[in-house]
This record gives C-alpha cells, structure tokens and sequence, in this order.
C-alpha cells in the first residue's frame, strides 16, 4: 500500500513536470508509468538513447531530458513498469507492477495519460506490416530500429517529422502518401493569424518539407481510396490522385492521421467529455487548473485535448499548483502569481494548433470507411457492421457493443471507440455528443486473475503495510 | 394506427415478448430506451438454469423448466430467421461446493423439490473424481457438485441482436430513445414520450426493468422490484478449458470465461469494485486453478431486477385492465417461455399458462 | 515467418542472449524492447487471432493496441511491453479451440 499526496498517472511531459512542482512545493508524489523509464511517448528512452539516436532524432527530443532530470527528488518515488488498471474514489489507485497487483492512495491524481494515435481504418490496416507512423518512431527511440523501404501513409507534422528522422537515419522512406488537399491548406489560413504567434512550429514545418524534398522522397498529395493490399504481410498500397490510380509495393506501411486524447482512464471514473469539432475527437471536461468533475481528480497534457508536449508540460505545472494549493501547501497570490507566467506561455504554444489542425484534418476515408474494413481489430468488426447496428436501432456505441463485439476485446475500445461513435453518429444522424461514447470500465489494462485473486484480503491496506 | 399492443421496454424480456406476439399475427410497437439505460439484457450472465429456481415456489421451477425444455426449438426458429447463432448448449450445469456440508445440504433442498415436482428433477451428485472426469480443470478444493441435466447456457448478446432483428423483420415497430413518462387510457392505451412521441394501443406490457419502478404505480401496479448489483468478469478467449457452465464460470462461445457474480444492495450505483472483482477471481481460481494465469479483459456491475422473493411477476393491472406488468430476474432463462407461452396469457386464449403465483397478490400485507 | 527483415538496428549493441520464439532459437539484444527485437530477428506474424485466425503483428508499440500479443510462461502478454532476458519461451497465443479437437 502507497500513499502520497499526489498520484501521478503517466510519466511524459505533464506528468514529469507536475511532479516535479509539487515536489517542489513540498508535496509527496507518487509516479505510475507503464514504461520503463521515464519520458511518455515524445521523450521515450531519452535518458538511455545513444548519441547517434540523438542526430537522429533531434534537439527537441533531447530536450525531455530537463524533465526527466527533475524526477530526481527527495519527494518523488517513481514507480516504473507500473501498470493502472482501476480507479475508485478519486483516490484509489489499483495497478500491476512485475506481475502483482497493488493499491495506492493520494489525496489528489493527475491523469496525465497523453495521447493515442488517431484510428485509421482503411481496408488491409491490420495486416502485418502495417504499423503506426508513431510506432515507427517509438522503435527509434527506445531501440535505435528503423525500418526501409517505408510508405508512410496520412497527414499532420508527425508524418513529416518522422519522415525526415528516417532520412537522417539513412532509410528513408519509399514515399509519403498524404491525405490532406489544397482545399484544407486553403481553409487553415483563417486562423495563419494565431499561427504567426506560433510561427516556430511553422518554420519547422517547412524546414522538414524542405529536407524532403532535397531527399527525393516523393509526395503524393490529395490521395483519397487508400488501401493496403497484402494476405499474410502488407505488399502494397494503392490509392487516388484525382482520377489515376497509383500502388507503391511495400513491405512495410506506417500510418498516422494525428493523436487524439487517450480519455480511457478518465472515462474510467465518469468523467464528462465534450466533442471537439476542431480537434475531431472527444475531451474530457475540467477548469483552467485542469480540475475534473471528480474534485480529486486532475488532467493535464494531451490526455486533456491535443496541444504537443511543451503545451503539457505547463498544464502539468498549472495543475500542480492548484493542487498544492488545495492541500495547503502554497497561498493563493503565490499560486496566481506564478501561474500567470505559465499561461501566457501556454497560450503562446497553442497558437499554432488551429491552423495545423484545419490543415491536416484526418483523412475523410478513415472517417467513413468503406463497409468491409475492419473497425474493432480485437473483435474483427466492420464498418459495415456498425453500420447495420444503427440500422437495428443502436443509437450509441454501447448497444452497438452489445450488439457486435466492437470494444469489447483487450484493447477496451482504444483503437476502434472513435470510429464506431463516428459511424453512428453519421448513420443515425445525431451529433456526436449525443451519439456518446463507449462506457469504459476496469481493468483498464488486463490483469490476471491470479493478480487479482492474491488482492482478495480483508483489509490489503494493512496487509501491504 | 393503433398497435395491438404497446411493450414499453425493448430487452431481452420485451423483445422475447414481442416476438412471440407478432409470431401470432398481432400488430406491436416497442418502446426501448437509450444507450446509457440500466440494461440487464446486456449484463447478464447467459444462463439457461433450472436448478437452485422455486426451491420454496414449485411454480417457479415449472416454469423455469418449461422455458429450458422450448429454448432449443425457440433458438432454432430465431437462428434460422436472422442467421444469428445464439450458442445455445444444454448438456447439463453445475452447482459447484467447496465444502460436504453446503453440498448435502444442497441435495437434501432438491430432494424435497423433487418430490414437488413429481420426480421431475433430473440431477445427479459427482464427488470430486468423477467431477474431475468431467471437467479436468477442476481444483483440488472443489468437493464435487451437483450436475443437474435442464441447465444450460446461452450468447446472450446474440440473442439480444437477433431479437433485436427478427421483431423488426416480422412487422414489429421499434422506437429506440424512448423515455416513457405517462401512460392514460382515454379509449385505447396512450403512451406518452418525453420527446412528445406517443403510441395507441389496445393493451400494454410493462417490461421495462428497473424503469418499473417508476412506471409501475402510474399504471395501477404495486411493482415492488429493486436493484441487486451483480459484479461479472470475462477473461481474454482462451482455448477450451471448462465443459459445462456453473453458477461461477462458464466459457463463452467466444471462447472467454465469464466470472460471476456478485450480490449486492447498493441501490442504482452499477459500478466496478476491486474488491468485489478480488473476490470473484479468488472464487475462480479456486475451481479451476488454470484460471491464475487468464488475463481478465473486461468486466462490468449489471443490476438485477429482483421481487421480494426473487420470482417474477406477471400481473394484469386491477386500475386500467389491459395493462400487463412482466419482470423477471431471469430474462435470458424465461425468454423461451415469454415468446412461446406469455402472449397465450396476454390474449386470454384457452390454454394460457397459470400464472397465478406470479401475480402482485402475495405482496399483500397480511 | 519472414527470415529477411526490414527492421534494422543503427546502433546494434553487442550484449546478446538466447531466446526461442515457437521454438526457434534467436540471438537477441539483452534488455531490449522484445517487440522490436523479434521484429529486427524477422519474426512476423507474432499470432493469429482468436477471431479469424488472421495474422498480426505489432501496431502501435505503446501498449495500447494488443495487436503484438504472445505467450510467456502460460500468459499473453504485449511483446511490446516487455525486455529481452535470456531464456525467454515465447509461443503465440494458444489458438482457441486448439484443445478441444
């Protein structure tokens, strides 16, 4: 049994840097993390990575070692490979951890469970082969693996980012199949204006088109009927430029249409979403101190709504402070007064999230895709399928797990709610708020039934103490 | 145009209703409520039981049975109209014991019931080889159980779907999203919607679960049901490792181990506990220890619909005659019964069941 | 499985240890991401799935999809999430039905 004042769920940019301010603040903190060492997603590895890997990768991924550094305080215990699979009270934390279960108790939690990669069904996703663009990169930094002869697939920064990392690793990619138009390009210049205050992002944008184009890697822009073709591996990937058809031959396809918030934990414990027609996805509501309706609970990061690692590690902070504040530990000037520095930063890294959001919205295919591609990769379940439920009568995604298996697999609904609440959302002609989402209930990780059977105790709080 | 009958809750209990009324020609529209409605239908635990029912309610075990002996023939015409396999398997189920008190105590509550029902009870005793032999995952701490050959189990989320389907297909008008607010009686059955949308029809069927808690008493009936949580888990698909069900574990056809359940009163709150999800695993295990090593993928709180004495109630309405109350805790068991035998008791035909130890009667205060 | 990967090491560590995937012997980097080890060892699919019996392999890397599933010591676990030590016994998950036949 774990107490401490703060339980941090999620050791990446906002879970690190909250930890690290509370900490400060004299907080007791407790980190879980899946992970085996500190960083999330974006600063995977970046303790252990080799210097090559680090070219590779580049000065923004370095950079995760500031937050990473933090973590060595007297206050913070971190506990790694630390897997959550229940929420209770908004206080008590159950996770596994080298094979058994246990519990942890905090006054407060941050959910700082960051992001997932959007779905992206298309017709021969599941094949072998056929990875996600952030697999690819994850396999960079956490093992120094590139893959050859890759076609990427989708659109967004992360797509190019990860394009030019390959160049520089010296595989680079076979070609970038983009979904984004013109059109999108043309409709994102309404919001160039907040742009320009985030214009570093832009410049690194054009830089990497830049280093592209100098690589010869081809652009195939506007591709619309994407399809992998393959029986026991991907083989190819066929697509539409306008009216040519075109297919590339390879091995190996990596696809990536943006992230969106991993809001499993959150749903876990009822806490409410809102669609967001601008980041198309669903975010869980909380107050501008990241305050949940669970008045224990807070969310900081991406897990909260898309805004990029730097975005999070201030929401981290700005959460922190509400906290400590909350459990006595720092006044209310003080509290103000340091989070009035942290938001005008905060608001300085979001202003370029609505142009790119509206220049690389997620491709329409994948939205609506055709009836027989596979949806609910645990439980092989179509689009068509989904569609044939709202014919039946489901009006929201739990019926139509009832239904149809959708969600119902070990990955609990993470790479399929989005697209199943999407399709029924269009099919029955409600909105999406309307349409819900799937109720996500523990485990939110399997766990064996060993595990849990070993926690079967009258009282295990005593027990582990 | 009016229906001949209006069903206000579209579960597996109306569903199975309707069906078995537009099977006999009759017009019927379904109200169902929306997708975050409290749904035994879809949290059950898929059992098609006999034994343990109407051990003080010999009626109860009648019917129970009733419905097992026409579950097959039900399944068979449903699985052929829709192309839904329900997977359904009736070769017996266990009442597993962990200790030889709590067994023959078990044995000598059958015994009695037996003789109640003319010897119609046909179960045998296994000590823990000859269990053993049925099932070689058993564990060591299992004392042996009792086999009884009427139990069963089912998908019963297929049959949910395929009910879901063939009622639209024979006719049936199912309005999805419907909260039911009020019901009158000016000439036919009015059932009035939160959404304004309301339904004419010659009569009406309560089957709205725990929504009867509200809705009962506008229509004249006592309808005193609760809540009872029932905890449930489901392993990831694993190869075939448990031949029959039993109150505790039973492998789907999907290949997962379904855990059950627990019993609580807690009121409206279907939450998860991992104290009650510790509990149940632990019972598991015990019973067959393979299941240490299973990953538990989901699990869920469904609440029961439960009477004071936990049998069902069919009741027509002593305030507004042609108004019927069914609920059941045991919708998936009895679906077989309410398609087959219940429009015969709604429509008043000759050979309708009796179903006079169901009524609201005995919950009269005395 | 696929004995050419495409999957390459750029800076490959030395420290190796043995480990059999359905009973094959494979040399792989010690402390190693076990997914990504297996996928630069060529090894592809790592199962079939308990559905169709389609073959898969890992997808996301973040242990979020469940795709990169295999069998340690009688459990299913995400190759993804775990590190290459010596000895390992990796299957693919038993296939359902497989022992009622």
């Amino acid at each position: 049994m774990h107490n401490a004042d703060l339980i941090v769920i999620g050791a990446g940019p906002a879970g690190m840097s909250a930890a690290r301010r509370a900490a400060a603040l004299g907080l007791s903190v407790l980190i879980l993390d899946e992970q085996p060492a500190a960083g999330g997603q974006i600063y995977r590895n970046v303790d252990r990575a080799s210097a090559a890997r680090n070219d590779i990768l580049g000065k923004d991924y370095t950079h995760g070692r500031t937050l990473t550094e933090g973590l060595h305080h007297e206050n913070i215990t971190h506990l790694m490979g630390a897997v959550v699979w229940q929420i209770e009270d908004g206080t008590r934390v159950a996770f596994t951890q080298n094979g058994k279960g246990a519990l942890a108790v905090g006054q407060r939690i941050l959910l700082a469970t960051g992001a997932l990669e959007r779905p992206m069904p298309l017709p021969g996703w599941t094949l072998p082969g056929v990875m996600t663009a952030g697999a690819a990169q994850i396999l960079l930094k956490q093992s120094g693996i590139a893959c050859q002869g890759a076609v990427l697939v989708g659109s967004g920064p992360l797509l190019y980012l990860i394009a030019t990392q390959m160049v520089r690793a010296g595989v680079p990619p076979l070609a970038l199949v983009e979904t984004q138009t013109t059109g999108d390009l043309t409709k994102s210049m309404r919001h160039l204006g907040g742009a320009l205050r985030g214009w570093p992002y832009l410049v690194k944008g054009l830089r990497m088109l830049w280093d592209l184009r100098r690589a010869g890697i081809p652009r195939y822009v506007g591709a619309k009927a994407i399809a992998i073709e393959g029986d026991q591996n991907a083989q190819a990937v066929t697509f539409k430029i306008g009216k040519s058809a075109h297919r590339i031959a390879c091995d190996t396809v990596l696809l990536h249409h943006g992230v969106v918030p991993n809001t499993q934990a959150a749903r876990s414990i009822d806490i409410p979403h809102l669609w967001d027609g601008a980041q198309n996805c669903f975010v869980p509501e909380y107050d501008a101190w990241g305050r949940s309706a669970v008045a224990t609970v807070f969310i900081a990061g991406d897990g909260a709504g898309i805004g990029g690692a730097k975005a999070a590690a201030l929401a981290g902070e700005i959460a922190a402070l509400e906290i400590a504040h909350g459990l006595e530990k720092l006044s209310e000037p003080a509290r103000d007064d340091t989070a009035r520095n942290l938001r005008k930063h905060l608001a300085a890294e979001r202003a370029a999230r609505p142009f790119i959001d509206a220049a690389y919205p997620p491709y329409a295919g994948a939205i609506a895709p055709p009836d027989d591609t596979i949806i609910c990769r645990c439980e092989e379940v179509t689009a068509g399928d989904i569609r044939r439920f709202a014919g039946l009568g489901c009006l929201g995604p739990n019926q139509a797990k009832a239904f149809g298996r959708s969600g119902m697999g070990p990955c609990q609904g993470r790479y399929c709610g989005l697209s199943v609440s999407q399709i029924l959302a269009a099919s029955n002609e409600i909105s999406l708020d309307d349409t819900g989402y799937f109720r996500i209930r523990p485990p939110l990780k399997p766990v064996t039934l060993g595990e849990l059977a070993a926690m079967d105790v009258p009282d295990m709080n005593e027990v582990q103490n | 145009m009016a229906s001949d009958y209006a069903i206000i809750g579209g579960g597996i209990v109306g569903l199975s209703t309707a069906w078995g009324l537009l099977k006999r020609g009759l017009r019927v529209t379904v109200l169902d409520g929306d997708d975050g409605s409290f749904r035994a239908s879809r949290g059950n635990f898929g059992l098609v039981w006999v034994q343990s029912k109407g051990m003080k309610q010999p009626r109860y075990a009648q019917w129970s049975q009733a419905s097992a002996a026409a579950w097959a023939g039900f399944a068979a015409e449903l699985s052929d109209a829709t192309g839904h396999n329900l997977g359904l398997e009736q070769n017996g189920g266990y009442d597993l014991h962990f200790s030889e008190e709590s067994l023959e105590a078990t044995v000598s509550q059958y015994e009695i019931l037996k003789e109640k029902l003319g010897g119609d009870y046909p179960y045998e005793v296994l000590g823990h080889n000859a269990l053993r032999r049925e099932e070689p995952a058993i564990g060591p701490k299992v004392v042996g159980a009792i086999l009884h050959h009427q139990d069963g189990h089912a998908n019963p989320l297929n049959l949910l779907r395929a009910l879901a389907d063939d009622v639209r297909r024979l006719g049936g008008q199912v309005l999805n999203g419907k909260h039911v607010t009020h019901v009158d009686k000016p000439d036919l059955f009015r059932v009035s919607c939160a959404d304004r949308t309301e339904v004419q029809a010659r009569k009406i069927v309560l089957s709205a679960g725990l929504g009867a808690m509200s809705l009962g008493s506008k229509l004249g009936f006592k309808a005193p049901i609760r809540p009872q949580r029932g905890q449930v888990m489901i392993t990831e698909k694993l190869p075939k490792l448990i031949n029959r069900p039993s109150l505790i574990a039973r492998q789907t056809d999907e290949g997962g181990i379904q855990i059950g359940a627990t019993n609580e009163e807690v009121g409206l709150d279907d939450h998860v506990t991992q104290t009650g999800l510790s509990g149940l695993a632990a019972e598991a295990v015990a019973a067959f220890p393979a299941l240490a090593k299973a990953q538990l993928v989901r699990s869920w709180g469904a609440l029961r619909i439960l009477s004071p004495d936990g049998l069902p109630i069919y009741q027509e309405s002593p305030d507004m005659p042609g108004a019927y109350l069914v609920t059941c805790h045991s919708g998936i068991t009895l679906a077989a019964a309410h398609a087959r035998f219940l429009p015969d008791w709604l429509e008043g035909t000759e050979g309708a069941p009796n179903l006079e130890a169901f009524s609201e009667d005995r919950f009269t205060l005395s | 499985m696929k004995t050419v990967s495409p999957f390459l090491e750029i800076d490959p560590q030395s420290d190796h240890v043995l480990v059999r995937f359905e009973g094959q012997d494979l040399s792989l980097p010690l402390g190693e991401n076990l997914a990504g080890a297996l996928l630069v060892a060529g090894v592809m699919p790592f199962r079939h799935t308990p559905v169709s019996g389609a073959p898969r392999g890992p997808f996301c890397m973040m242990g979020a999809c469940f795709d990169c599933l295999v069998q340690i010591d009688g459990m299913t676990v995400q190759a993804c999430m775990l590190q290459v030590t010596k000895g390992l016994e990796i299957t693919m998950p038993a296939a359902r039905g497989a022992a009622d036949a």
